[in-house]
């Protein structure tokens, strides 16, 4: 290619005092083209840290309520409830054995329990105090009968049977609750759906922006690089490279803390599932698991975190070349 | 090996700054390109390196087209042309020695195979003891040569310089002219743009004159 000839072949132009010494003490590493330990590279991880945190943690709250609303439906779907009121004439007692051998012969019934009188009257007790005699008023007695998973036994024919042998009871099988139920787990899931889509966009124009700001550091070296004659997609390599460990690495961090966070939290959970507040705790917010598609989330935003710091890396170091021409 | 035809360049919608640049830059040749600050001698060069496109005419650097070649072929044939600026452009974080390798690194040779040859040029530039320096210790000579020692270690046909005595004393600006010389001695082409009529004086070489956007030669 060269025509010139080759360097050693030179005069010596400069001071003989110059010459090099028998021992020459050399690098032994190859410094990395684009700097590792930059200020502006540490800021870069650490924005791309605390944003995957705020995201991975809006995502698994949202894990979290998707998987306590279906718990809810779920649980109060596999239920539902025989009451018989009072009627003058009839046998109470006789009435509720009725109904209880009619509901255990639905197919598709996993068990029937009816309130004994006493559970009975110590369910009005909160309201309406302990120490009286509740014989005179007309408290209803209750069964509750369990749904067998998978099934959908036939409510109408047990509704008709119950209507034609015991017609002080009545069947309530929660629709309305349920389908208000439903319609406040859907918009609990769609809500948090849209708060993660709006953290991530934000997380990513966050990202974007330090990228950039990461990058005006270090334009001297596309400049040099493309002065020396490297080839445009070398140098987006190198800086690519170099922005995708950045961002693996701020993405690990603010997502491994938000995931050693749910951790615990789980972790706390299951020690407390035996006591009375962790039963309290449970009955408010369901299970405290991120679950699997909330794992998956985190490592997806780690994953997109580094993807976007290296391809707007890639992208800032083509328009810097652009611009040179 | 360079040749100019009719060459104009402007910037945006602006009047021309160069008009009919036509000339030719021959191998093994040397030549200042001179003219009073603004008169465009830096566009020029930036023309020469492949950096900038003319608005018309036609530009050759070693029988190709410019006009026709891909920003690959271009940064291929930028390979073959050394350039120092006068403000040095070292990366700071990277050593001398890995400064002045840096071209035969991007142009992926391995460190083993091009090490002598860069301890053997930074001896003979005279920085054989600063190797292990960075840039923000050297001084503006030191500086200089080692920008200069980056810009041929690829071996170049064409070594331009950007007011390379710009920013050092007269004496060490003679002593970098002379690095110079035996450069094109050894067979590279040197353009050296400048506006130090002293320097211009201390060697008699061609002389480009760039004067309101025209250019003017003078064998």
């Amino acid at each position: 290619m060269s025509t010139t000839e080759p360097v050693k072949a030179m005069t010596e132009p400069w001071d003989a005092r110059s010459r090099l010494p028998a021992r020459v003490s050399m690098p032994q590493t190859v410094t990395p083209i684009v700097p590792s330990g930059s200020i502006a590279g540490r800021s870069l991880t650490a924005v791309v840290a605390i944003m995957t945190f705020l995201a991975a943690l809006t995502a698994g709250a949202v894990a979290m309520a998707v998987g306590s609303a279906s718990d809810w439906q779920s649980a109060v779907g596999r239920e539902v409830t025989i009451q018989i009121r009072p009627i003058a004439g009839r046998n109470m007692e006789a009435d509720v054995r009725t109904a209880v051998t009619l509901a255990r012969n639905t197919p598709g019934i996993a068990d029937v329990r009816a309130y004994t009188k006493e559970q009975s009257d110590q369910l009005v007790e909160p309201w309406l105090g302990s120490g009286l005699s509740l014989n005179e008023l007309p408290i209803p007695r209750m069964i509750v009968v369990k749904l067998a998973s998978g099934t959908s036994p036939n409510f109408a024919a047990l509704r008709t049977t119950l209507a034609a042998q015991v017609p002080s009871a009545s069947l309530d099988d929660h629709r309305g609750w349920m389908d208000r139920m439903r319609d406040m787990a859907e918009t609990a899931i769609v809500a948090g759906i849209a708060i993660l889509v709006l953290v991530v966009i934000v997380t990513v124009l966050s990202v974007t922006f330090a990228t950039r700001g990461a990058m005006a550091t270090n334009r001297p070296i596309v400049e040099v690089l493309h002065y020396v004659g490297a080839t445009d997609d070398f140098i987006a390599s190198q800086f690519q490279r170099h922005f995708l460990i950045l961002g693996l690495k701020g993405g690990a961090i603010g997502g491994g803390v938000a995931l050693l966070l749910f951790g615990v939290i789980g972790a706390a959970d299951a020690w407390l599932s035996g006591t009375s507040a962790g039963q309290e705790a449970g009955v408010l917010f369901g299970s405290l698991s991120i679950g699997r598609v909330g794992f998956a989330t985190v490592l997806i935003l780690i994953g997109l975190m580094a993807a976007v710091t290296a391809l707007t890396s890639r992208r800032i170091v083509h328009q810097t070349l652009k611009s040179f021409e | 090996m360079i040749r100019f035809e009719n060459v104009g360049l402007r910037y945006g919608l602006g009047a021309e700054v160069l008009r009919d640049l036509s000339f030719r830059i021959d191998g093994r040749s040397f030549q200042f390109l001179t003219g009073p600050s603004g008169a465009g001698k830096t566009s020029l060069l930036r023309m020469l390196f492949l950096s900038l496109k003319p608005t018309r005419g036609l530009i050759s650097v070693f029988d190709h087209d410019t006009a026709s070649l891909t920003k690959d072929a271009r940064a291929t044939l930028r390979r073959r042309i050394g350039i120092v600026f006068q403000d040095f452009r070292l990366l700071d974080h990277l050593t001398t020695y890995e400064n002045v390798a840096l071209p035969l690194r991007v142009l992926g040779h391995d460190e083993s195979g091009y090490r002598a040859e860069v301890v053997e040029l930074l001896q003979w530039v005279g920085l054989g003891e600063r190797m292990s320096a960075l840039p923000p210790v050297l001084s503006g000579g030191e500086k200089q040569r080692a920008a200069i020692a980056r810009a041929v270690i690829a071996r170049p046909e064409l070594l331009l310089a950007d007011e390379p005595t710009g920013n050092v004393d007269p004496n060490l600006g003679q002593r970098l002219l002379r690095l110079f010389i035996e450069l094109n001695k050894s067979g590279t082409s040197v353009v050296i743009a400048t506006h130090d009529i002293a320097l211009m004086d201390e060697y008699d070489a061609r002389r480009l004159v760039l004067h309101e956007g025209r250019l003017h030669v003078y064998d």
